[in-house]
């Protein structure tokens, strides 16, 4: 048996289950194919590959007597942002280097429980804090259709080793655009779900309002196998949402016929690539032959999210990281003089720039004197950019238009640029200041390139976003393109 | 008249008297071995989040229903920004901008007897911090995070208290009415009730308030007292010598008896507070209301009340039984067992019972003196068998050695002498071994006449009854 890596997730739970193959046989195909791409694109910061093994033999005997959740066997990889019990959990950060954690993530039990089998923890930008994965204390997450670019952040890593075939399926985290970013520009598909779907404990937190966790997988119909079993109200997340989640699997075949689809004005403006777009508008035409209908819809106040974001995710983000002062766990100085010496060199020399320009703006923002002027304001905009994605709600069922500006660029290209680096997430941004579920997938090449088309639903229609982009994966074949060499 | 009024405010923080901590399962008992009750989330691991104690927020309706305040229908967590060892998190989850109860007041009775009305702002729901340690660590800080995320309610008053006495009642009358309600310990000594004072004085007659300090973490009655008065003794001189009062933070500091500067405005934090996202607005309706109204005990001032026109008690004797719910209890216990007067009830449970207490640093309710024995004794008084000042004797005996009144009474020979004849024939006795005095009181002098009782009674061995002897003695001694 060979090549079971170009499967889908769901192909191989499939197969697992008919015992087509054992799970110690894939995951050993997959921890090889991991070993082997490892010096080329640094998707991985930790590879559990004793403890996958030994998962993967019980799943076998599981599977052997006809039980075993609904990933039984199925090899997945995590973003190393997900607490994993005795497992390293670095978030990308020197921080975090030595930092073992004592439990695991609501998502991480939930997917263990299903059956999945962790094959180790992926690389990302520092604090989930990036667009390229350059951020990371690991060393940049490379491209793998060109490693000379960057594969988007901040789960790059998840979204390269999907891309590469090194794992059907990885969890993500999605702030501001963190998992549709990469998957637009490695050519897979990435799902954010609903704010309060996906249980934030045990995800270490970014922006508290804003992060949510999602999957990046090569097709829609494995990112609905593999929500299904990820989502859910967790009594220990107090914004998590407590209403039934729905067979996403069984709601994939919705027809896309008679949908109302918007497609978002504001999203086509002169920063969006003219190829990009030229990618889009077929995608459109595609849902157009499936019996859609198209309307142009306008949210007025979308321009401003991302000057909306980067007052509230920094704000967020000053607070949220406070704790790591080499008090508790973490990186801690040496032989600090005092308090004040233990503080400044431990935060001083754990955290990289990014996240110390954001954490700086974060408690400019909050300040006594500016507090009103920023986050105040930056709140009330937010309020407004989710009436307006209401009110469009109520004429489309769905809209469709861009996940990037451009497709992936090269490493080096925007780190001097921090606001040229922010922009990347311009059509992203707005789902999660209004918590909308979003996905995006694969519309299209660009000189050998993916393109990503983004499908955003109103609050809690994941089954309709996943259908939809089911469909038209169904009339396409781009998602089922693998980068040379990974084949 | 003093040329300078003085104007204090309190912050109270009552430690909340639930089982697990505000937003984490960790249990909040007292005294147990250092950061062994403190979980993942009272650490600040990474990833954790918090979870809403709903005890603590019935706890909080509860003192916002006894203190006729404004239960808000939403009020918000906040996050307070700052960095300190003992903050794990760095940042303590406390409510700000809408807190979870407003507009209350609590009334005082003042030295007069007046009645005054203590405005209370608001009081809001937040965490505890933990504690810093430095003795027996040379060169080194140790860190206990027990305490880190045990529920308080801060209460903060208005400026509305004119002295340190009226402080100190007003912080009585708090402590009295958390413990009725039973959301608090009101154990001081532990840190369960302690509180922040803001002290300012201005020249009589003005109203524009003066520079205010804060003297912080005050844990005894007469802590706050002695602050107070030092704090306002020091400003007053400050302005008198023309020297303006700095806004600050000042320490007390018990053994030298006086407040110091702890920091001053310009060093104070700005503590960044925001809605803290990990936690939705907090929802209470009209139901939630409701079911806690239900559980309200009878308030001091109810109960007080009541005594006072059931039992015909002065309003100050009723006050002083209605100071803890326990005392209250046990003096209606004893009314309804004995058939004694409600009045000598009071004055036996005020008096000798409380003095015996505090002796031994007892409470009323540790058993040692159960309400029906009491009752036996006075019903003793009331029949006649005993004399109250016998009485205090046999109470004394039946403390020590946890005996039943008529036990000491029948035991050590204690029944009163009621029988003529007997008495009669004491003060014949008397009376023939004292023919001077004798002859001295029917020659006029009146005042030996309690020559006589003593004699009589301590020939009866103080067991004659007072009224028939007085009667006897007074026949005999006329001739």
């Amino acid at each position: 048996m060979s090549a079971l890596h170009v499967r889908t997730l769901t192909q191989l739970a499939d197969g697992l289950r008919r015992k087509s193959f054992s799970s110690v046989e894939l995951v050993g195909e997959l921890l090889a194919r991991i070993e082997k791409s490892q010096p080329q694109l640094n998707a991985f910061i930790s590879v559990t590959g004793a403890a996958a093994l030994e998962t993967a033999r019980a799943a076998d005997r599981a599977l052997a007597t006809g039980s075993g959740g609904a990933l039984a066997g199925v090899p997945i990889a995590h973003k190393d942002i997900f607490c994993t019990a005795g497992v390293r959990t670095t978030c990308g950060s020197r921080m975090l280097d030595n930092f073992v954690s004592p439990y695991d993530a609501t998502v991480v039990a939930k997917l263990k429980r299903a059956g999945a089998v962790v094959l180790g923890k992926t690389n990302m930008d520092e604090f989930a804090m990036g667009s390229s994965n350059e951020n990371s204390f690991y060393g940049p997450v490379r491209n793998p259709w060109n490693p000379q670019l960057v594969p988007g952040g901040s789960s790059g890593g998840s979204a390269a080793a999907v891309a590469a075939r090194l794992v059907a399926g990885a969890t993500g985290t999605d702030t501001g655009g963190s998992i549709r970013q990469p998957a637009a520009l490695c050519g897979i598909t990435g799902m954010k779900p609903t704010y309060g779907r996906v249980s934030r404990y045990g995800m270490v937190a970014f922006a508290s309002s804003l992060d949510q966790g999602g999957t990046l997988t090569a097709s829609a119909a494995d990112a609905a196998l593999m929500l299904r079993e990820m989502a859910g109200f967790d009594p220990r997340d107090s914004t998590s949402v407590d209403t039934p989640v729905p067979d996403y699997v069984a709601a994939l075949e919705q027809p896309v016929a008679g949908l109302k689809v918007g497609l978002l004005a504001e999203f086509f403006d002169k920063g969006l690539d003219a190829d990009n777009e030229r990618c889009v508008r077929e995608a459109l035409r595609v849902f157009e032959s499936l019996g859609a209908r198209v309307t142009q819809v306008s949210l007025p106040n979308l321009p401003l999210s991302v000057p909306v974001y980067y007052v509230v995710a920094p704000a967020e983000c000053s607070s949220n990281l406070a704790r790591y002062d080499g008090v508790r766990y973490g990186h801690r100085c040496e032989d600090p003089r005092d308090l004040n010496d233990l503080y400044r060199r431990s935060r001083g020399e754990g955290f990289g720039a990014e996240v110390k320009r954001r954490i700086m703006t974060g408690t400019y923002v909050l300040s006594a004197g500016y507090y009103d002027a920023y986050y105040l304001k930056a709140q009330r905009v937010r309020a407004l950019i989710n009436a307006d994605f209401i009110r469009a709600f109520e004429s489309v069922d769905v809209l469709i238009g861009p996940t990037t500006p451009t497709p992936a660029f090269p490493l080096g290209a925007k780190t001097s640029d921090p606001i040229t680096m922010y922009l990347n997430d311009i059509y992203t941004i707005g789902a999660n200041l209004a918590g909308l579920p979003a996905i995006s997938v694969p519309c299209g090449f660009v000189q050998g390139l993916p393109v990503g088309l983004q499908i955003v639903g109103p609050h809690f229609s994941e089954a309709r976003v996943l259908a939809a982009a089911h469909a038209f994966q169904r009339a396409t074949d781009w998602h089922t393109r693998v980068p040379v060499g990974y084949a | 008249m003093s040329a300078w009024e003085t104007v204090i405010g309190l912050e109270i923080h009552a430690q909340l008297a639930t089982r697990s901590k505000i937003f984490s399962g960790s249990p909040t008992a007292y005294g147990a071995p250092p950061n062994t009750q403190a979980d993942l989330v009272d650490l600040g691991y990474p990833g954790v989040l918090p979870v809403l104690n709903a005890a603590a927020v019935r706890m909080a309706v509860k003192l916002g229903l006894a203190i006729n305040a404004r239960i808000a229908p939403l009020s918000v967590f906040a996050r307070k920004n700052y960095f300190y060892p003992d903050l794990p998190k760095g940042y303590q989850i406390s409510q700000y901008e809408l807190p979870i109860v407003a507009d209350g007041a609590l009334e005082i009775v003042l030295e007069d007897g007046a009645v005054k009305r203590i405005g209370i702002t608001r009081a809001h729901l937040e965490e505890d911090a933990g504690k810093s340690l430095h003795e027996g660590l040379p060169g080194m800080s140790g860190i206990d995070l027990n305490r880190a995320g045990t529920p308080l309610v801060e209460i903060v008053s208005e400026p509305d208290m004119r002295s340190a006495k009226e402080a100190v009642a007003y912080l009585k009358k708090m402590h009295t009415l958390v413990q009725y309600l039973e959301i608090c310990d009101g154990n001081m000594q532990e840190g369960s009730f302690r509180c922040d004072a803001n002290v300012s004085v201005r020249p009589a007659g003005t109203q524009k308030l003066g520079t205010r300090a804060e003297i912080k973490n005050l844990n005894s009655f007469r802590f706050v007292e002695r602050a107070i008065n030092f704090e306002v003794a020091r400003q007053i001189e400050l302005l008198e010598s023309g020297r303006p009062v700095v806004q600050e933070t000042r320490l007390y500091d018990p053994d030298k008896g006086e407040t110091r500067s702890m920091r001053s405005k310009e060093e104070a934090n700005d503590y960044r507070y925001f809605p803290d996202p990990d936690l939705l607005p907090l929802k209470v309706d009209a139901a939630l209301i409701e079911s806690v109204r239900a559980t309200l005990p009878e308030l001091p001032d109810q109960k007080a009340a009541r005594l006072a026109t059931q039992y015909g008690l002065s309003a100050y004797d009723a006050g002083v039984l209605t100071a803890s719910r326990e005392l209250a209890a046990y003096y209606e216990e004893v009314v309804h067992a004995a058939p004694a007067d409600p009045k000598l009830a009071a004055n036996w449970v005020m008096g000798e019972l409380a003095a015996a207490l505090n002796k031994e640093g007892l409470e009323v309710g540790s058993g040692r003196m159960p309400a029906a024995r009491l009752a036996e004794l006075l019903g003793r008084v009331q029949d006649g068998t005993i004399s109250g000042k016998i009485a205090k004797e046999v109470f004394e005996l039946m403390w020590s050695q946890g005996s039943s009144a008529d036990e000491v009474i029948e035991s050590k020979g204690l029944r009163q002498i009621t029988d003529s004849a007997a008495i009669t024939r004491a003060i014949e006795e008397v009376m023939a071994k004292n023919p001077a005095q004798l002859a001295e009181y029917r020659a006029g002098k009146d005042k030996l006449f309690g020559f006589f009782v003593g004699q009589v009674m301590k020939a009866t061995g103080g067991k004659a009854n007072p009224a028939q002897l007085n009667e006897l003695l007074r026949s005999k001694l006329r001739g």
